[in-house]
């Protein structure tokens, strides 16, 4: 009776749309090992996987959604939340639309800067963890969420600091140019997943403290 | 006819205490969207009427402000005076004490009638302004930093807190709006009481005593008001002032509900007095009052942030003027119902300390070679007779009080019809019932005479020890005997 069905339902929900999130986020680096080890098959099947993943984000966020203005639910917090919602989704449409280019353009990643795309693209991975860590506590342990948020900051610095040193890498080699401005275009497409969470986890702190005032 | 036409002003007067009253029990809820303005006018109007209805009708407070007022067309008038300054109050969005509203406009009827204002009632409505907020505050405060750490280490989910707020806002509303309505439906519909037009009926197997229909149709102007007008100041109440959150709107209406109930419940303070705990002093409060301070309290926890102190001024400025407004237009609109329709607003009272007066004051310890002056006055003015008593005798204000409450003269008969109207509704118990009966036919020309020999004739109808304990019986004790000299003053317009 306390806790009401749908309350109970939209709950879940909210927890579905974040493990996907985090789901995404973890077939994010062994995707790009893939690629990199030109193992596509493995790679289409991570893509694939990430496609169904975004798909059914959205429609458990929409759900939520829909439910929360239908119920009027937490009025206080409402646009909050679903703010917080689509700044998540955007991570995962991220992560979806980097892996798309990398099916569709192929780009040629010598093996000198393997290492530099599979370190980014772990301070990606990790970072969207945290973030899914972090928003979890928002709902929860809104006394948490400031050192969670804090995580993604972090690797959102790493993932700026390697993606230099790649785009370095990348300059200073005897490719051709075009090639080059190939390649540093898909280390700032895999940063941006990065960036995506940062910006995510900027709207939670701020929501955050607005809940704990 | 008539008596329908008076009716209508106690009815109006009940449509703007919900319009202006609901607020205070479910505006932080509706102003922070936590529960849609129809719900809340549903779930208040529903509990209104329960109140009104069940709890309302008992003998303790039956009666109202409004029984001090002793003619129906007075009543009608003041009545009428405090439902404008409410009504006026709540186009200006302001949520004002219709308590005060209603006892400005009885000291309007008491300077238009001659007769005499209590001055504790002023000071109470002063005190109500001061210490009420400060109290509700102050329990806001500590209830907010209590709850908001509870709910920090319960880490409940957003969504399941959200669904407890709301189930706590109901909960409290819905109790809120019961006492309302039996607090307040007095106000409304117990002037009528006496000259109520209903009968004692079944309906469905249960038996609804004409005191209770009365009652129900108060409670329904009520529950009227709260639908067609009250959001306005909902909103005042639940954003105007300051913005809350929802937890904060379950403190202000938690923090509400306590004080009215720790430092104006009489029934607490017999219970504990009764059970050898100690007391918590009774002060002057007011739901009105109380929300406001409560909503401050939250605002100056969080260091004045957010306040809107333009409204808070127009608020205070509208529980100052409230009284005084209905005071001035009670006046007025006496002096025209009075003067241009030639309805009697007040009745004719006399006074006079006779021998039997003298006789009782002096067992009372009230002694003055000056009263027995007096002996052979009567006076049409207690004013002027209180200021005569004033100058040949050297006694206080509560002994000048007590000399003209004796000498008022009335023309008392105990009629076997009134005494089983009386026990019909539920004002009368076995034992009181008998031993009216045994006074029946006898006549008598002072109230107290009447009293006394009651007393005398049954342990039921005695006053007990002035004690804390004791508080609650002497007060619906001498909530009968009003109703008891009510009913059985044969004369409408009284000469010695």
């Amino acid at each position: 009776m306390l806790f009401t069905g749908p309350t109970r339902t939209i709950i879940s929900e909210i927890d579905e749309f974040l493990n996907k999130v985090s789901e995404a986020g973890l077939i994010f680096l062994p995707a790009i090992e893939d690629y990199l080890k030109r193992d596509f098959q493995a790679f289409d099947v991570r893509l694939h996987q990430i496609q169904m993943l975004e798909a059914e984000a959205d429609t458990k966020s929409h759900a939520v959604e829909n439910q929360m203005y239908a119920r009027s639910l937490i009025p206080e917090n409402r646009g909050d939340v679903l703010g917080l919602l689509e700044s998540t989704d955007n991570v995962i449409d991220t992560i979806k639309a980097t892996l798309m280019l990398f099916s569709q353009e192929h780009p040629d990643i010598p093996e000198a800067m393997h290492n530099g795309f599979l370190e980014l693209a772990e301070a990606c991975s990790l970072g969207a963890d945290a973030l899914v860590s972090a928003e979890r506590s928002f709902f929860r342990d809104v006394r948490a969420v400031q050192d969670l948020a804090h995580k993604v900051f972090f690797y959102e610095r790493e993932a700026d600091r390697i993606s230099d040193s790649l785009k370095r890498l990348i300059f200073q080699s005897d490719l051709e140019l075009a090639k080059k401005i190939h390649l540093r275009h898909f280390a700032t497409n895999v940063e941006e997943v990065s960036d995506a969470a940062e910006n995510a986890a900027q709207r939670l702190s701020i929501y955050a403290i607005k809940r704990m005032v | 006819m008539e008596l329908l036409l008076y009716l209508s002003s106690g009815l109006f007067l009940g449509w703007s205490l919900g319009a202006n009253n609901a607020a205070n029990v479910f505006g932080p809820a509706v102003g922070t969207r936590m529960i849609r303005f129809r719900n809340a006018a549903l779930i208040s109007s529903i509990f209104v009427v329960i109140g009104a209805t069940v709890s309302g009708a008992g003998a303790a407070h039956t009666l109202g402000s409004l029984g001090a007022v002793n003619a129906l067309a007075g009543s009608f008038t003041v009545a009428l005076s405090a439902a404008l300054t409410v009504l006026w109050m709540t186009r200006h969005n302001l949520p004002v004490s219709t308590s005060q509203a209603i006892v400005g406009a009885i000291i309007g009827w008491n300077i238009y009638s001659n007769s005499i204002t209590n001055t504790q009632s002023l000071s109470k409505i002063v005190s109500t302004w001061v210490v009420c907020p400060i109290l509700s505050a102050a329990f806001a405060m500590i209830l907010y930093v209590l709850m908001r750490e509870f709910v920090l280490r319960m880490k409940l989910h957003l969504l399941h807190l959200d669904n407890l707020t709301r189930i706590g806002l109901i909960l409290v509303g819905a109790f809120g709006s019961y006492s309302l309505g039996a607090n307040n439906i007095a106000n409304v519909m117990g002037v009528f009481v006496t000259a109520n037009p209903f009968s004692d009926k079944v309906i469905a197997g249960i038996s609804v005593t004409g005191a209770q229909q009365l009652f129900f149709l108060g409670a329904l102007a009520i529950g009227v008001g709260v639908f067609t007008y009250s959001e306005r100041v909902m909103k005042t109440v639940g954003g105007g002032l300051l913005k809350l959150t929802p937890l904060a709107a379950f403190v202000v209406v938690l923090a509400q509900s306590l004080v009215l109930f720790l430092f104006a419940s009489e029934r607490l303070e017999t219970f504990l007095a009764s059970h050898g705990l100690p007391t918590i002093p009774l002060v002057p409060v007011s739901s009105s009052q109380a929300v406001v301070g409560a909503v401050l309290g939250i605002g100056l926890l969080k260091r004045g942030a957010g306040i809107r102190y333009k409204v808070m001024g127009e608020i205070s400025l509208g529980w100052i003027s409230s009284p005084i407004l209905a005071g001035v237009i009670s006046f007025l609109l006496l002096f025209f119902v009075d003067n241009v329709f030639q309805k009697q607003v007040s009745r004719q009272e006399y006074f006079r300390c006779g021998p039997d007066v003298i006789q009782e004051l002096k067992a009372r310890g009230i002694e003055d070679e000056g009263l027995l002056e007096l002996e052979s006055r009567t006076f049409k003015n207690p004013v002027r007779m209180r200021e005569t008593v004033k100058s040949l005798t050297s006694l206080g204000d509560a002994q000048l009080h007590e000399v003209i409450q004796l000498s008022r003269l009335g023309d008392y008969q105990i009629k076997a019809s009134g005494v089983r109207k009386l026990y019909d509704d539920g004002w009368l118990s076995d034992q009181q019932r008998d031993a009216l009966l045994r006074l029946k036919d006898n006549k008598y020309k002072y109230g107290w005479i009447l009293l006394r020999d009651l007393a005398a004739e049954s342990a039921a109808w005695r006053l007990r020890a002035d004690t804390v304990e004791n508080k609650l019986w002497n007060k619906s004790l001498q909530e009968k005997y009003r109703m008891l000299l009510l009913t059985f003053d044969t004369s409408a317009n009284r000469s010695p």
